[in-house]
């Protein structure tokens, strides 16, 4: 292999190049938030700020405070409950399987793959009859639709286990709940980080069913940056700066927890 | 082997989230059928017997020509974009260069990230403002002296939609390359070593042995994906608003059910996207649960 490795040096070109490629918009949104006021003009938007200001994101965050703040109430407990519902139904797919339950799971399965577009209006008209409105129904979208991902990535780590680990545990004398708890819940906190975050950033960015069961006045952080963009008032230098402010929980999620990421990335494509 | 306590309890303890599905999933779109055959126009529900006129209407409306079309360059640039893109990225993240996790890193981070986000971002890269006006790639190309890389972008007229597609390759081409990443590394040192012994140089072993190999990645790839490009929504809502030029089902399903108040005819919109999506992927589950039970 070492014969080869000297004569692999050139690909850190096409290599460096790409890097830039995903870095540009990056660089974009640093360079211009962290411009002041006077410094901002699309002319020179290419330019590095002469100092650190933060005129930028002072004024972006008065503005996206309140919908960081009700983006972050919704996601909590849509991500917890959708996890825990995913781990107890992918115990009982995987390990305590009642019959009927491999006709099931492809029918959960295709849960996650469906155009919101074909429920949304049955799901407005749901909502406004059982009074759950703003951002307690938001949560609750993102619990139920997020329950089929949640079930396969357990499943999946689930029936991975040796069938032994139970089989002994119920010599022991342990029921179907001692189990779960006492055997495969302390085992599974691994599955739980790649689900939990999984959740929580597809809950974070998502857009179509915020911004149709939430209002002004519960409006998470994807729909208030659109109107913030949208507007004419707001100049371009905040937007960048509010374009961090909504990016950073997730993108500090991903810079801390990427393998557990990617992991739930590959779930997404049946792959987990 | 079951106790029939532990039987019951595992039906219990699953229930509530296939009541759940059931509902939410299956029982909505059968309502949203049920809307689709209606004439339900304006706030008040209105079941009252359409038949097919709805879908009907549509096929013969220019808007949703448009739309279809708009669908198929985003989907093709996407799709194709996305896939090579990916695949060159993890062939070269594959030869065990230093600072591999750095750059599968570097490429995977706009996965993290919202559609809104990227799109406001590109929104203001593909700025298609001229002469003094001039910003974004425009304005970073005439100062490279690349000049006859100027462009109008998403505002150029039939291929914008290619444009947005750029976006949507810069978010998703980590995703590409993550899959064939975990292609490549599952596929044994062995055939490599072999291979090269019998004298095959690296391009003979791509060709002949790794292609072949990844091709149910590269399978899965174009179905996750084309089934997203299917759906694309927010990216193009960020980035240019609702115009008509870059409308897709999935936008015009929203303005003619939210703004217009034309339910009938906005499901009838949702349930084709959703027949669209189900032809790829309802074979996808059964091949993937297929190949499951084989290993």
């Amino acid at each position: 292999m070492n014969k080869f490795r000297i004569g692999k040096n050139w690909l850190y070109v096409p290599l460096i190049a790409m890097a830039v490629f995903y870095l540009i918009p990056m660089y974009v949104i640093l360079a211009t938030g962290f411009k002041s006021f006077a410094e901002v003009d699309l002319k020179t938007m290419w330019n590095l700020p002469h100092g650190i200001a933060f005129d930028n994101y002072i004024e972006a965050f008065k503005h996206l405070a309140p919908s960081l703040k009700n983006s972050f109430i919704m996601v909590i407990p849509a991500a917890l409950i959708s996890s825990m519902l995913g781990s107890l139904n992918g115990f009982v797919l995987a390990k305590w399987k009642f019959r009927g339950a491999d006709i099931i799971f492809p029918f959960i399965l295709f849960g996650m793959f469906i155009p919101y577009q074909s429920i949304i209006i049955p799901l407005v008209q749901f909502m406004n009859v059982i009074g759950i409105k703003g951002l307690a129904g938001l949560a609750m979208a993102h619990i139920i639709y997020g329950i089929p991902i949640t079930t396969l990535t357990f499943r999946n780590y689930y029936a991975s286990l040796p069938q032994e680990l139970l089989e002994a545990a119920k010599i022991d004398g342990a029921d179907m709940l001692g189990v779960y708890r006492h055997i495969l819940l302390p085992i599974s906190i691994p599955s739980f980080v790649v689900v939990l975050i999984w959740q929580f950033t597809s809950a974070w960015n998502d857009f179509l069913f915020a911004v149709i069961l939430t209002g002004n006045t519960d409006w998470p952080i994807t729909v208030a940056l659109n109107n913030m963009a949208g507007s004419q008032i707001i100049a371009w230098n905040v937007q960048m700066a509010g374009s961090l402010l909504a990016a950073l929980p997730t993108l500090l999620v991903y810079i801390f927890l990427g393998r557990y990421f990617l992991r739930g990335l590959l779930a997404g494509s049946l792959k987990g | 082997m079951f106790k029939d306590k532990d039987r019951y309890l595992s039906i219990l303890l699953i229930s509530p989230s296939i009541l759940a599905l059931l509902i939410f999933v299956y029982g909505f779109i059968g309502w949203s059928v049920r809307v689709s055959l209606s004439n339900w126009k304006g706030l008040n529900p209105d079941y009252s017997w359409a038949g097919l006129k709805n879908y009907l209407a549509l096929f013969s409306d220019p808007r949703f020509h448009v739309d279809v079309r708009n669908t198929l360059i985003f989907t093709s640039v996407f799709v194709v974009g996305s896939i090579l893109l990916g695949f060159f990225l993890a062939v070269m993240l594959d030869q065990g260069l230093k600072g591999e996790g750095f750059f599968r890193s570097l490429f995977l981070f706009p996965m993290a990230i919202s559609y809104i986000v990227t799109g406001v971002v590109w929104r203001w890269l593909m700025n298609p403002a001229e002469g003094s006006r001039m910003s974004g790639f425009n304005l970073l190309f005439t100062s490279l002296h690349l000049d006859f890389l100027v462009n109008k972008w998403h505002t150029t007229p039939i291929w914008g939609m290619a444009a947005i597609a750029l976006a949507a390759i810069w978010q998703m081409s980590g995703y590409t390359m993550a899959l064939y990443l975990a292609g490549l590394r599952s596929i044994p040192h062995e055939l490599r070593e072999a291979a090269q012994i019998d004298g095959a140089n690296e391009i003979q072993i791509y060709r002949n042995i790794i292609l072949p190999l990844l091709a149910p990645v590269t399978l899965s790839a174009l179905i996750i994906l084309g089934h997203m490009s299917l759906k694309v929504f927010d990216l193009i809502i960020a980035i240019a608003g609702k115009q008509l030029p870059l409308d897709v089902p999935a936008i015009y399903m929203w303005q003619t059910t939210f703004d217009g108040l034309f339910y009938a005819r906005g499901a009838a919109i949702g349930i084709l996207l959703l027949i669209s999506v189900a032809v790829l992927i309802i074979p996808y589950i059964r091949y993937t649960l297929k190949t499951e039970t084989q290993q």
